[in-house]
């Protein structure tokens, strides 16, 4: 059994005691933190009504509210309404686990027909400037940082494509100093060079720097919000540029602004009421689709996972039965997404549910820096950075393209028209 | 510089036969189009590349609805 | 039967005996040969795309020389993207036929039937035997034949929804106030739903998905061939309609959870 609460804190022998003081104050005195809600100078503010529905709707949910009538008729009807949605994500639906099942394959197959989309994330870089209490980047972690240099971004991104990849998700720690918008910029030229496809997920930016990085060849950005309760968030993210949790939410329409076709988005289940959670993940996508409906959306379902320093992270009350619910309850409310399962599940679990709502996979995974040829190769390659998180799923492209085949399922490297 | 499906290339002062050979595509599967103006095949020899021109290659994939 | 043999295709004038339009995608390359010869198309649509160097495979190398292609415009989402798909298309060297897709709305890709209209008229105009995909509306129909499009195309349910006649009373319409053949495109899932829209007067009937997420691909090629054949039939014939739905019970999907 799960424990009720995570423990994130750890200290560090390194840290001096003036960073421990600091470190301590933060974690334990809430006064000495920032304003969640107050936005850096350089931070831009959009007008927008997105932010509004979608936590007024996440606020009035409770889902113990609902149930088994409430799910039956939610499953009879052809559409799925957002009051629908609400009870497929309640406890009341927990019953109906394999008939949501069957009727997320029949939507997921309808618009996706029997094809999984395979991708390679590549971390460039682990500097971070945030505290976010739960992730292996963050700046009190001790751990071995590395920031590749163009040269060996090019190197790391020839050694995937060689492996026959097509799509690339390009990934760093938040450090706008360390990593900023130029180098992420040329990272994603060099990407274009070897892939027909390249995501970012980075920090979250103003609409001119994702407007550059558009031009410099990226076309989809992925923002993970971690927790759409801010109650929550200002407790777990208490330093840096993540701790404004606005500016974060409307990362992804500043994205659309600035002329990417695709953008994704999660919460990173396990960290707070994860009903709640879902519910506004998949709100943020259906009001932003209303709103650019041209654009492409994903949705991903990340878990709490272990990381370097703390081995007892762990995803509480989200079992892979509930995993499995909510991820069945955003296909049927929202069957157009595509939905990204993460090698931070296992091969058993991301088996089982490509056959059922996840449309897009990763494969020939390392959440460290610089570490491709040597876990494709073997060869020792020298200096490496230390990883996000532990994954749990370390199959190379090359086997999951046979799973995947064995599973009835048709994978796809990419479909990407550029126009 | 010149650019060839989106990349900046150093393809110029080569005709587009040329490239088509050196970069490994099959010309007989591919159409090009060359500064937003379909290149006809017969002009790859002759068309040299400069500076500054935009350069697709496309190919047939399978499509349906 | 001689009658049989008179009852041609007509599109842009050329002939064909089949009234099977087939997709190829969604599909490997190593399963178009068999689809074909088992669906008996004449036509089967393709998309254009980036060469990649790296690729050796040419889906024309699978697909039987006497079929006749037809390039979509998928990927557009203006109509000026759509002229210029179509004129790479034919740059590939493969004909002048051109299905045109202008989607502006990537949650249920409806075609956008205004700037449909004007890549017709501009392709038409071209010497492009230009079959339009729409939205069952009859004034754009009526829009495109003046247009100069070949056919019309209309969806019969949103794209691969495999949901059949959703829109058939406006597809009637179309069939019976429209000069051009009326193909039905997009949605139509089963062989049962095919054979009605041809009893309906529908000229020919495109599918994809409904093949691509069969068991069997090839089998379910030559049961559209049939239904399509028997459709055509029935509707020379005078005979009346079929009306089919069913849903299968398939394996348990959730016996891989552990806790």
């Amino acid at each position: 059994m799960s424990e009720k609460e995570n423990n994130f804190f750890v200290d560090s022998a390194k840290l001096s005691e003036k960073a421990l003081a600091k470190k301590h104050r933060l974690e334990n005195d809430p006064s000495c933190r920032k304003d969640p809600m107050e936005y850096f100078p350089d931070m831009e503010r959009i007008t927008s009504d997105v932010r509004g529905k979608v936590i007024a709707q996440m606020e009035a949910y409770d889902e113990s509210r609902y149930t088994a009538v409430d799910v039956r008729r939610a499953l009879d009807h052809e559409r799925c309404s957002i009051e629908d949605f609400k009870a497929l994500l309640s406890r009341a639906a927990a019953p109906f686990l394999e008939e949501m099942a069957q009727r997320a394959r029949r939507e997921t197959s309808r618009h996706f027909g029997n094809t999984v989309y395979l991708f390679t994330p590549l971390y460039i870089a682990n500097y971070c400037e945030n505290y976010c209490v739960y992730c292996g980047f963050n700046c009190y972690n001790d751990i071995e940082r590395l920031q590749l240099t163009p040269e060996q971004v090019a190197h790391e991104m020839k050694v995937i494509a060689e492996s026959g990849m097509e799509e690339i998700l390009i990934l760093t720690g938040e450090s706008k100093t360390k990593s900023d918008v130029h180098y992420i910029g040329e990272a994603c030229k060099l990407a274009r060079k070897y892939f027909k496809n390249v995501g970012l997920e980075v920090y979250p930016m103003n609409t001119e720097d994702y407007r550059y990085l558009h031009a410099c060849g990226a076309d989809y950005v992925t923002v993970f919000q971690e927790t759409y309760d801010l109650k929550k968030y200002e407790t777990l993210h208490l330093l840096g540029h993540k701790r404004v949790w606005p500016y974060r939410f409307e990362a992804q329409e500043r994205a659309l602004r600035g002329g990417m076709r695709g953008v994704g988005f999660s919460a990173l289940l396990g960290l707070s009421d994860y009903h709640k959670d879902a519910l506004a993940t998949a709100l943020h996508v259906y009001y932003l689709q209303r709103k650019y409906p041209q654009a492409e959306f994903s949705l991903s379902c990340p878990r709490l996972r272990p990381i370097i320093n703390n081995e007892k992270i762990n995803p509480l009350d989200v079992s892979e039965k509930v995993l499995c619910q909510i991820l069945c309850a955003y296909r049927i409310f929202l069957p157009y997404v595509g939905i990204t399962v993460s090698s931070r599940e296992n091969v058993r679990f991301r088996n089982g549910i490509a056959k059922i709502c996840a449309t897009k996979i990763s494969a020939g995974v390392s959440t460290g820096i610089g570490d491709h040829e040597e876990k494709y190769t073997g060869r020792d390659t020298g200096k490496t950075g230390d990883e996000q998180f532990e994954i749990s799923d370390t199959r190379s492209i090359r086997s999951m393209y046979g799973d995947m085949e064995r599973e009835g399922l048709q994978p796809v490297l990419n479909d990407y028209l550029y126009v | 510089m010149v650019k060839i499906n989106g990349e900046p290339q150093d393809a110029a002062g080569q005709s587009v036969a040329a490239y088509l050979e050196a970069a490994g595509y099959d010309s007989r599967a591919v159409a090009v189009e060359y500064n937003e103006a379909i290149l006809p095949k017969a002009q790859y020899a002759a068309t040299q590349l400069a500076d500054g021109d935009v350069v697709e290659i496309v190919c047939f994939m399978g499509g349906g609805c | 039967m001689v009658q049989n043999e008179e009852d041609l295709l007509e599109l842009g004038g050329r002939k064909f005996a089949s009234r099977f339009i087939l997709g190829s995608g969604k599909y490997s390359l190593q399963l178009i040969e068999a689809a074909v010869r088992d669906a008996g198309a004449e036509i089967v649509t393709v998309a254009v795309r980036r060469a990649n160097t790296k690729e050796h495979e040419n889906i024309l190398d699978y697909i039987p020389k006497q079929v006749t292609l037809l390039p979509n415009t998928s990927g557009a989402r203006t109509a000026e993207e759509a002229v210029r798909i179509a004129h790479l298309a034919r740059e590939l060297g493969c004909g002048d036929f051109v299905k045109i897709e202008i989607m502006r709305d990537s949650k249920y890709l409806l075609p956008d039937n205004e700037a449909t209209v004007r890549a017709t008229e501009q392709l038409a105009k071209e010497g492009f035997i230009v079959l339009p995909y729409m939205y069952p509306d009859l004034n754009t129909a009526r829009d495109l034949v003046d247009a100069g499009a070949a056919a019309v195309m209309p969806l019969a349910a949103p794209i691969g929804s495999n949901k059949g006649l959703v829109t058939k009373e406006f597809i009637q319409i179309l069939i019976d106030e429209i000069d051009l053949p009326i193909i039905v495109d997009a949605g139509i899932g089963s062989p049962a739903q095919a054979c009605e829209a041809m009893q309906m007067g529908a000229a020919a009937v495109m599918a994809n998905t409904a093949l691509a997420t069969a068991g069997n691909l090839p089998l379910m090629a030559a049961a559209f061939r049939d239904a399509i054949i028997a459709g055509r039939k029935a509707y020379r014939a005078g005979l009346g309609r079929v009306l089919a739905r069913g849903a299968a019970a398939s394996d348990p999907l959730t016996g891989f959870l552990r806790d």
